[in-house]
C-alpha cells in the first residue's frame, strides 16, 4: 500500500505543479494545443472523405489482365492492391474525348454554330465506333461482341426510354437525345432545350441526363450560347464487358488514325479501377441514426452537468471540442504510422466517442470548482487536478485495460477500433491536461473578475431603462440556487455594459442599419434571377432566340462559290462533276497539303472575329471523368438495375479525338431556323463564276475538232442560285443550281428547254440517264425527274456516231417539246449532303457524307439498301452494268459491294487521304487519292496489283479506255499505261508552255478520244495507235 | 426501498404506469432498430411478406420487445427496494446513455463485424457483455437478473424458433445463434439501468427523447 501511495503522491504533486503551470501561461498553452491538434489532424488531409466516396486504384495498361476472381491470400506479404481489387469488374468504360471547333471562326456564324455541326459528328462518329470490327488471325470481332450488353431500363424511367440505349450496346453519346438518328438532330431547332428538357430546374448533385450523355462535365461540354471559347467537347462512353486488349487497340488506333490530335500529349497508360462503396440504404441509415442521437443525448446529458462557471456553454463547447479533436488527432496520428483506417469512419464514430467519454473532463471541472473561491485561481486549478489526479489516472487505466483486452479478441475490425481508441484516449488524456484546464482556468479567472465587479455599486453601471422582466429571472435566479455557497449571480447587463462596448456597437450598428435583411434581400433576388436565367422555359431561351435574330447572315460571306474561276474542278473525271459548296470531304487532311488554296473567303469576311479556338489537349484531359460526379457511373448502371456497392469498374485511357470543322460545314448543317438565309441565293454571284460557267459546258460536250464556246446568255443573271452540278447527254444538259432550280438546257442551241423548281435546297449532283435526270439536293432528298419529249432520242445512237453524232435531228429540240417532270421524291435519302451519284444497270447510287450509300431503284424510287461500312463521308462511287458497285471514301477506303445483295463484298484500305477518283475495269479497280497515288486492285480478290506515283497535285485525274489502257493526267501532259503490267506506253505533252498546269481532268469519249481539261484549256487526244496496237 | 418513494407515495401508481411506458417504448424502438442491424445482414429470417412490411419485422416483435422492456425495467428496481441495497454506481442519465450506446454497439459487432467463427464471436460478446454491466451497473442483483433474463429469453426463442415461427441462419446453438443470450444479457442490463435511473425519479426528470 506504500507503494500505491507514494504513486499517489507523486501523481497529485505532479498534477499539482501542472495546473500552476496552465493557469499561469494559459494563451501559450492554447496556442501549443492548438499547433499540436492542427499537426496531428494533417495527415488527415491525404485521407478520403468518409462516407461512400469511391476508391481508386490504378494499374498500367501495359500487360493488364483483370485479377484473378480468388486472391491467394499470404498473410505475412503485404500487398499494394487493395482488398476490393479481385475478380473482373463490372465493366469496363471506354470513354472517347471528342473536342471541335469550328474553326477559322467568321464573325457572321451564329452562337448556335459552335455547337450544331460539331454534335451532328457525334453521329458519324458512334457510326464509325459501332461499324468497328477486329480482323486478325483469329478471326473478326465486332462491338457487339466485347461490349456490355444491356437489357431493360428500370420501369420507372419510362421518360429516359429513349434517350438511353436499351437490348444492346451501352454506349452514351449526345447523340441519344436525338434517339442517335440524325434526321431528328436536324430537324431539331433547339437544341440546347432538348438537351435541358430532362436537367432538374433544382440544384442537384447526383449526375444529370445530360452529364451522362456529354461524358463531361456541364461546364465542359461547350455547349451554349454565351461561351467565348468556341470549343465543344463531349465523350462516347463505351462499355466493355470483357477486356480485349487487341479489340481496344484497334479501336483506338483507328479512331486517332481518322481524327488525328496533333498537339496531344495523353499518355494513356493507366486503367484506373474505381471501387464504390456499399450505399446506405434506409435499413442502415436507422441504426446510424439512433446512434447519433444517443450519443447526442449522452453529450447532453454529460455537459449539463457542468455548473458553476463563468460560461457554461464555453466549457461544454471547450469538453466536446476535446474529444472530437483527440479523436481527429487519433486518427491523424495511425494514418501517420502507415495504417489505414479501414472501418467506416460514420458509424464507429459515436461508440469512440462513447468510450473515451467526457467522464474525465466532468470530473475535473466539478473539483475545481470545489476549491475555496477566495483563493488563487492558479491554486484553485493547482489543487482541483492533484485531488482528483488519482481517480483520472484509474479511470484511464481501466478504460486502457478493457481496451487492450479488446485488442486480444483478435479480430481484425475490433483490435483496429481498440488501437483508435487507446490513440484517441490518449491524446484525449493530453488534451484535458492542457486544453481544458487551461481553458477552465480561464473561466475561473473571468469568473473572479465578475466577482469583482459585483462588488462594484449595481446602479453605477446599469441602465437608465431597466427592462421589465430582468429583476423576475433575478428572482428566479436566486430561487434556482438557494443553497449553494459558490453561485455568483451576477446582473448580466451590467457587466455586458461594462466589458463588450465594442462589441455591442458593432451590433446596434448592424440592427440601425438593418445589414442582415438587406443582404438577404439582396441573396433573394439574385436567387430568384438566377431561377429565372436558368429555367429552360424562360428568359435563357428568349434570349437565345433574340441572339440568333439579330445575326446578319444575309450580306452572304458565303455566297461565292469555292470553285476556282476559269477551272473545272479538280479530281472529278466524269461528266457529271458535281461542285460540292462544302469540300467537306476533304478537311483536315486537304488543309495540310501544300498549294492547297486558302478557304476562299468573300470580300465581307476576311476579318475573323475573335481568337481561333484551338483544340489543346493537355494531361487534365487525360482524367476529366473525375470533375463528373462520383455517383455518375453507379447512376448509370442504376438505371439498368446493376449495383456497383461493393464493386468496381474499370476506366480505360481516354481516346482523344480532334475534330476541326470549317466554316461551311457549320453552316450546312444549320436549322433553318437557326439561319435562314444560310443558303438562299444572295445577289449577284463574283464574276469569276459567270465566265466559268460559259466552258463549263461545252468541256463535257463530245464535240471534236473546234471547241465551241458557247455563251449562255440567260446564265449571266445569277439570281437564280450559282450552278453546282451539271450533267450532260445528248444535245441536252441538265444544270443544278444553289437556289435547288433545276434547268434544261438545248446544248446546240444554247436555249433554256424547261425547268423545274421544286425546292430550295441547292442541287449538289445531278444524274441523267436515258430520260431520268436524278437530282441530289443539299438537305439530302432525291428528286426523280423525266423527261418528256415527244421523240426519244437515242443514247446508243448518239453513242456510236463520231463526230457530230448528237445531230439535232435525232433530237426533238424546241423548248415545247421537253418538260420535265417530277416523279418521285425521296425526301430524306441521306442525313448530309450527297456527294456521289451515280447510275446504271436501273439502279442509283448514292454516297454520303454520312459515310453510308445508298441503291435506289431508279424507275421507282425505292430504296433497296443502305450500305454502311465507310468511315468517313464518300468521296466517289462507280457502278456499272454488271451491278458491281464500288466507293471511295474519306476514310481511304474502297469497298466492293455486290448491288444485288446489299452485301460488302470487300474493303480495301487503299490510300492516306480520300481517295479521290475510282473507275474500275472488268478485272481491276483503278483508284487515286489525295497521296497521289493511282491504286491498281484485283477486282475479284480486292488484292493491290501495284500502284502508280504521281506528280503532286494530279493524281485525281484518270480515265480508262479500254480494259487495258489506262490514262492519267501530269504536269501539262497525259500518260498512258498498260494495265496488264502496269507499263507506261507513251506521254504526250499537251502544250508548250504548260509545264505548270496539271490535267486536271480527263474524260474518256467513246470514240478513243480524251478531253482533257489542263489550265485554261481544253486538249483533245485521240488514240488511235494504241487502240490499233492493242487490238 | 422506501426513502426515495416515500415522498411520491401519492403518485406512486400514476408514475409506475409513466414509467413502464416510457421502458415500452424504449424497447420498442430498440427492437426495430436492432431489428434492421440484424436484417442487413441476413441474420434473421423472417418469412417473405413480413420482409416487404415498412419495418421488415413481424408486427409482434416490437410489442414483445417492449413488454419485455417494461417488465424488466421495473423488475430491477424492485428487486433492488427488496433486497435492501439501493443502486448507488453512476446514477446519472449520461451513464444511461453510455450504457445504450454500448449495448447498441454490441449488437453492431454482432451483426456486422466478420469473425473467423462462431465460437469467437460469441465468447468476443460475452466478454463485452460482462464489461457492460461491470462498467455500468456493479451490483450483484444486476448481474443475477441479466443472467436469469438471458436465460429464459434464450428458453423462449429457442421455443418460437422449434415452432417455425421465425429462424436463424446458421443456427449453432440449437435453433439460435450462440451469441443471443450475451445479447439479451447486456440486453437486461440495459433495460435495468434505465429502469433504475426512471425509477430514481431525479428532481430534473429529462423529457424523454
Amino acid at each position: 500500500m506504500t507503494l500505491t501511495e507514494r504513486l499517489r503522491e507523486k501523481i497529485s504533486q505532479a498534477f499539482y505543479s501542472h495546473g500552476l503551470l496552465c493557469a499561469s501561461y494559459p494563451v501559450p498553452i492554447v496556442l501549443f494545443t492548438g499547433l499540436c491538434i492542427l499537426a496531428c489532424c494533417y495527415p488527415l488531409l491525404k485521407l478520403p472523405l468518409p462516407g461512400t466516396g469511391p476508391v481508386e486504384f490504378a494499374t498500367p495498361v501495359k500487360d493488364y489482365a483483370p485479377p484473378p476472381a480468388d486472391p491467394d491470400h499470404r498473410p505475412g506479404e503485404p500487398s499494394e492492391r487493395p482488398e476490393w481489387y479481385v475478380g473482373a469488374p463490372v465493366a469496363y468504360i471506354q470513354q472517347i474525348f471528342v473536342k471541335t471547333s469550328v474553326s477559322p471562326w467568321h464573325k457572321n456564324l451564329l452562337a448556335v454554330d459552335v455547337f450544331r455541326s460539331p454534335l451532328a459528328r457525334a453521329f458519324q462518329l458512334v457510326e464509325e465506333i459501332r461499324n468497328h470490327v477486329l480482323r486478325d488471325s483469329s478471326g473478326t470481332r465486332s462491338l457487339e461482341e466485347v461490349c456490355l450488353q444491356v437489357t431493360d431500363l428500370l420501369p420507372g424511367l419510362r421518360k429516359l426510354r429513349n434517350l438511353l440505349p436499351e437490348h444492346g450496346c451501352l454506349l452514351l453519346s449526345p447523340g441519344n437525345f436525338w434517339q442517335n438518328d440524325r434526321e431528328r438532330f436536324h430537324a431539331d431547332p433547339d437544341i440546347i432545350g432538348t438537351i435541358h428538357q430532362h436537367e432538374p430546374k433544382t440544384l442537384q448533385t447526383s449526375a444529370t441526363l445530360k452529364d451522362l450523355l456529354f461524358g463531361v462535365p456541364g461546364k465542359y461540354s461547350g455547349v451554349s450560347l454565351y461561351r467565348k471559347r468556341r470549343m465543344v467537347s463531349y465523350t462516347i462512353t463505351l462499355v466493355f464487358q470483357r477486356y480485349h486488349a487487341k479489340f481496344l487497340g484497334s479501336l483506338r488506333a483507328r479512331l486517332m488514325l481518322l481524327h488525328p490530335s496533333p498537339n496531344c500529349s495523353l499518355r494513356a497508360e493507366s486503367l484506373v479501377h474505381v471501387h464504390f462503396k456499399e450505399e446506405i440504404g434506409i435499413a442502415e441509415l436507422i441504426p446510424l441514426v439512433t446512434t447519433y442521437i444517443i450519443l447526442f443525448a449522452y453529450i447532453y446529458f454529460s455537459t449539463r452537468k457542468i455548473d458553476m462557471v463563468k460560461s457554461k456553454w464555453g466549457l461544454a463547447l471547450a469538453a466536446v471540442v476535446t474529444v472530437l479533436s483527440s479523436l481527429l488527432m487519433s486518427v491523424g496520428l495511425c494514418t501517420l504510422f502507415g495504417l489505414t483506417p479501414t472501418l467506416n469512419g460514420g458509424e464507429i464514430f459515436p461508440y469512440l466517442v462513447v468510450v473515451i467519454g467526457f467522464e474525465n473532463v466532468l470530473v475535473l471541472t466539478k473539483s475545481v470548482v470545489s476549491t475555496p473561491v477566495d483563493l488563487e485561481v492558479k491554486l484553485r486549478i493547482a489543487q482541483g487536478l492533484s485531488s482528483e489526479s488519482w481517480s483520472i489516472m484509474k479511470n484511464m487505466a481501466t478504460e486502457l485495460g478493457i481496451i487492450l483486452i479488446g485488442y486480444f479478441t483478435l479480430v481484425p475490425a475490433i483490435q483496429e477500433f481498440c488501437l483508435f481508441a487507446v490513440v484517441g484516449l490518449v491524446s484525449d488524456f493530453f488534451l484535458q491536461m492542457l486544453f481544458f484546464t487551461t481553458v477552465l482556468s480561464i473561466d475561473i479567472r473571468r469568473m473572479e473578475l465578475a466577482d469583482l465587479n459585483k462588488r462594484l455599486p449595481p446602479e453605477a453601471c446599469l441602465p437608465p431603462a431597466k427592462p421589465v422582466g430582468r429583476p423576475a429571472r433575478y428572482e428566479r435566479q436566486l430561487a434556482a440556487r438557494p443553497s449553494t455557497p459558490h453561485t455568483i449571480t451576477l446582473q448580466p447587463s451590467s457587466f455586458r455594459n461594462l466589458r463588450l462596448p465594442k462589441r455591442l456597437r458593432v451590433v446596434y450598428f448592424l440592427a440601425r442599419t438593418r445589414l442582415a435583411q438587406r443582404l438577404i434581400m439582396a441573396g433573394t433576388v439574385v436567387w430568384i434571377g438566377i431561377l429565372v436565367y436558368t429555367d429552360p422555359a424562360g428568359l435563357r431561351t428568349y434570349l437565345a432566340a433574340q441572339v440568333t435574330e439579330q445575326s446578319p447572315l444575309g450580306e452572304g460571306p458565303l455566297a461565292s462559290m469555292p470553285v476556282p474561276s476559269g477551272v473545272l474542278p479538280a479530281s472529278h473525271p466524269d461528266p457529271a462533276f458535281s461542285i460540292f459548296p462544302p469540300d467537306a470531304p476533304r478537311l483536315p487532311e486537304n488543309q495540310t497539303l501544300p498549294g492547297q488554296q486558302p478557304e476562299p473567303v468573300g470580300p465581307g469576311e476576311s476579318i475573323q472575329d475573335g481568337p481561333v479556338p484551338e483544340v489543346t489537349w493537355g494531361p487534365e484531359d487525360e482524367e476529366l471523368w473525375r470533375e463528373l460526379s462520383f455517383r455518375h457511373w453507379p447512376t448509370l448502371f442504376s438505371y439498368y438495375n446493376v449495383t456497383l456497392a461493393k464493386r468496381y469498374i474499370s476506366l480505360l485511357p481516354v481516346i482523344p479525338v480532334t475534330l476541326r470543322l470549317n466554316p461551311r460545314e457549320a453552316l450546312e448543317g444549320r436549322h433553318p431556323q437557326d439561319g435562314r438565309s444560310a443558303w438562299s441565293p444572295r445577289g449577284p454571284a463574283p464574276p469569276g463564276l459567270r465566265e466559268a460557267a460559259g466552258p463549263l459546258g461545252p468541256g463535257g460536250a463530245p464535240v471534236p475538232g473546234d471547241v465551241t464556246l458557247y455563251k449562255v446568255p440567260a446564265w449571266a443573271p445569277s439570281a437564280d442560285g450559282s450552278i453546282w452540278s451539271l450533267e450532260l447527254q445528248g444535245g441536252l444538259f441538265v444544270v443544278g443550281r444553289s437556289s435547288g432550280r433545276l434547268e434544261v438546257w438545248d446544248a446546240i442551241e444554247g436555249e433554256l428547254c424547261c425547268s423545274s423548281e421544286v425546292s430550295s435546297s441547292g442541287i449538289t449532283a445531278l444524274v441523267f440517264l436515258d430520260k431520268r435526270v436524278v437530282a441530289a439536293r443539299l438537305n439530302g432528298s432525291l428528286d426523280f425527274f423525266s423527261l418528256e419529249t415527244q421523240a426519244l432520242f437515242s443514247p446508243l445512237q448518239f453513242r456510236g456516231t463520231p463526230g457530230r453524232g448528237s445531230s439535232p435531228s435525232s433530237l426533238q429540240s424546241g423548248s415545247d417539246t421537253v418538260a420535265c417532270r417530277l416523279t418521285h421524291t425521296v425526301p430524306c435519302a441521306h442525313q448530309k449532303p450527297i456527294t456521289a451519284l451515280k447510275a446504271a444497270a436501273g439502279r442509283l447510287v448514292t454516297g454520303s457524307q454520312d459515310h453510308t450509300l445508298r441503291v435506289f431503284r431508279l424507275e421507282d424510287s425505292c430504296c433497296l439498301f443502305t450500305l454502311q461500312g465507310h468511315s468517313g463521308a464518300i468521296t466517289s462511287v462507280y457502278v456499272d452494268q454488271t451491278m458491281v458497285l464500288a466507293s471511295g471514301g474519306q476514310d481511304g477506303a474502297i469497298c466492293l459491294w455486290d448491288m444485288l445483295t446489299g452485301s460488302r463484298v470487300s474493303h480495301m484500305f487503299a490510300h492516306r487521304g480520300d481517295v479521290t477518283s475510282l473507275t474500275c475495269t472488268a478485272s481491276c479497280v483503278i483508284s487515286s487519292g489525295l497521296d497521289d497515288l493511282i491504286s491498281i486492285w484485283d477486282r475479284s480478290t480486292g488484292i493491290k496489283l501495284y500502284s502508280i506515283q504521281q506528280d503532286l497535285g494530279c493524281g485525281a485525274s484518270l480515265g480508262v479506255i479500254s480494259d487495258n489502257l489506262l490514262v492519267t493526267g501530269g504536269q501539262g501532259c497525259v500518260s498512258f499505261w498498260d494495265l496488264n503490267y502496269g507499263d507506261l506506253l507513251q506521254t504526250v505533252y499537251l502544250g508548250k508552255n504548260s509545264e505548270a498546269q496539271p490535267a486536271r481532268q480527263i474524260l474518256v469519249l467513246d470514240n478513243a478520244a480524251i478531253v482533257c481539261n489542263f489550265g485554261s484549256e481544253l486538249s483533245l487526244v485521240y488514240v488511235p495507235s494504241v487502240l490499233e496496237k492493242l487490238d | 426501498n422506501p426513502a426515495p418513494r416515500g415522498p411520491r407515495a401519492s403518485g406512486g401508481h400514476h408514475d409506475l404506469v409513466q414509467r413502464s411506458l416510457v421502458l415500452f417504448s424504449v424497447g420498442v424502438v430498440l427492437a426495430l432498430v436492432l431489428n434492421l442491424l440484424q436484417i442487413q445482414r441476413n441474420v434473421t429470417l423472417f418469412p417473405d411478406e413480413v420482409i416487404a412490411t415498412i419495418f421488415s419485422s413481424a408486427w409482434w416483435v416490437p410489442p414483445c420487445c417492449g413488454t419485455a422492456a417494461a417488465v424488466v425495467g421495473l423488475l430491477y428496481p424492485c428487486i433492488d427496494s427488496h433486497l435492501g441495497e439501493p443502486h448507488k454506481f453512476k446514477r446519472e442519465w449520461a451513464s444511461v446513455m453510455r450504457c445504450i450506446a454500448v449495448f447498441v454497439g454490441i449488437n453492431h459487432a454482432s451483426a456486422k463485424l466478420d469473425f473467423a467463427n462462431n465460437v469467437q464471436l460469441s465468447l468476443t460478446l460475452a466478454a463485452l457483455s460482462l464489461g457492460l454491466w461491470w462498467t455500468f451497473d456493479r451490483s450483484r442483483s444486476g448481474l443475477g437478473l441479466g443472467i436469469t433474463i438471458a436465460f429464459l429469453a434464450t428458453l423462449i426463442t429457442q421455443f418460437l424458433v422449434y415452432n417455425g415461427v421465425y429462424q436463424y441462419t446458421s443456427p449453432d446453438f440449437l435453433y439460435i445463434r450462440s451469441w443471443l443470450p450475451c445479447i439479451f444479457f447486456s440486453g437486461g442490463v440495459t433495460v435495468g439501468n434505465i429502469g433504475r435511473q426512471l425509477a430514481m425519479g431525479v428532481p430534473e426528470k429529462p423529457h424523454s427523447d
